[in-house]
């Protein structure tokens, strides 16, 4: 039961209700760092890291919290384990320091944090906060990942840094720019949507099948 | 510094390294709340007034208590506090003496505290250790031209209210591409780098 309700937390951070391309939340970090995807991976590891912290301590504290001064004390919490992975960071992985930089602090202001611990953590016990913690910061990871894929591969003809298109293939630099980003978010966010609404379709007409065998 | 090269700091914040398309900091209300110009200009404003106050007060916060108490390492928490309770005291403040501009500016204020824009000049500020004049210039500088960018992206929302995308695209994907498409436009601007 446990390992199920798991999986199914997993299953809606990844691809039901994915932070990024579904609900929209993140835009800031999603745009700026998927240049490559090793600062995806990075940023996605630092995100998920500061996530399932912050939705541990903030459902531990659920009981003693006042509603009125909840959201600082969000703040409060999620600000001292971002300077957590800042501080380590710095000090393990400098490179991705270095080229991740302000957006490492600036995980603080990341909606989707803030948002799990308002609608999942102040209401649930400590297990499922992890869980949905991890989801989602997965899920996050994923989409950064997706975008920093094409953006990557399109942009510099790389993955991780390794050359994987060639020599034939002249970069298209558009989409290592600020512009490829939005660009880029924006067909596959389109594609995302086209996704949902085959499935909406196909569920209607299944329903209308249903209708008419018991008319 | 001189005065000029505060300018050209100025200038260059506005257009060439514009927050929302050189940075993207700020693209969550930059995509949020551009729908109306109307809305735009005012949470532009809201921007401008809360950043430039932040920035002096982040500014003062870090070099005369952190760093004399050796406390560097607390500015992100110390910031976003600040601004928190700075946004809430601003609030406060407008609505009891000045209720134009509360009415005017009121329901975008609670917004800006998640605004990464805000926390990410006060922590350029630092950063690339401008004096408190030259903070409080750039700060100043970066919300204008974060209100620029949000009320022009504004006005061409408003044109793309008629249009007939394809239904995949309608409604968040085909903001971002116009989004990509004003940023191409500003990306125009980086050949006058100084």
């Amino acid at each position: 039961m446990k390992k199920n309700g798991f999986l199914a937390s997993l299953k809606n951070g990844v691809f039901d209700n994915n932070p990024t391309l579904v609900q929209l939340l993140g835009m800031c970090p999603t745009l700026a760092v998927t240049t490559s995807l090793t600062n995806a991976v990075g940023m996605g590891a630092a995100a998920t890291a500061v996530l399932i912290c912050s939705n541990m301590i903030i459902s531990l504290c659920r009981k003693f919290i006042p509603r009125q001064v909840r959201i600082a004390a969000y703040i409060v919490i999620i600000s001292g384990f971002v300077t957590a992975v800042e501080l380590l960071m710095k000090a393990f992985f400098f490179d991705l320091y270095g080229a991740l930089g302000l957006f490492i602090p600036l995980i603080v202001v990341n909606c989707i944090i803030l948002a799990r611990a308002e609608a999942f953590a102040s209401k649930n016990p400590v297990l499922p906060s992890i869980f949905d913690g991890l989801s989602m910061g997965l899920g996050f990871t994923f989409a950064l990942c997706l975008i920093a894929f094409f953006r990557e591969l399109l942009g510099a003809g790389t993955l991780f840094g390794f050359p994987v298109l060639g020599s034939w293939y002249n970069p298209a630099i558009i989409f290592i720019l600020p512009s490829g980003a939005f660009l880029t978010l924006g067909f596959i966010i389109a594609g995302v949507q086209k996704i949902r609404n085959t499935r909406q379709e196909k569920a209607r007409s299944a329903q209308n099948d249903r209708e008419e065998e018991t008319a | 510094m001189s005065f000029t090269q505060v300018l050209l700091l100025m200038f260059g914040v506005i257009l060439v390294e514009n927050f929302i398309f050189s940075k993207f900091y700020g693209c969550c209300p930059f995509l949020g709340v551009s729908d109306k110009p109307s809305t735009a200009l005012g949470m532009g404003m809201a921007v401008t007034f809360v950043m430039t106050l932040s920035g002096a007060v982040t500014w003062l916060v870090y070099y005369l208590v952190l760093v004399p108490l050796g406390l560097e390492y607390l500015k992100t928490v110390s910031f976003i506090l600040i601004i928190a309770a700075l946004v809430q005291f601003i609030e406060m403040f407008l609505r009891k003496f000045v209720p134009a501009l509360y009415s005017a500016l009121g329901i975008y204020l609670p917004l800006i505290t998640t605004n990464c824009a805000v926390l990410g000049c006060a922590l350029v500020n630092i950063q690339e250790g401008f004096n408190f004049i030259v903070s409080v210039c750039y700060s100043f500088a970066a919300a204008i031209g974060f209100a620029l960018a949000i009320v022009v992206f504004a006005g061409v929302r408003a044109r793309m209210e008629f249009s007939d995308p394809p239904k995949a695209f309608k409604g968040f994907p085909l903001t971002l591409v116009a989004a990509g498409l004003l940023a191409m436009a500003f990306s125009g601007f980086s050949g006058m780098s100084f």
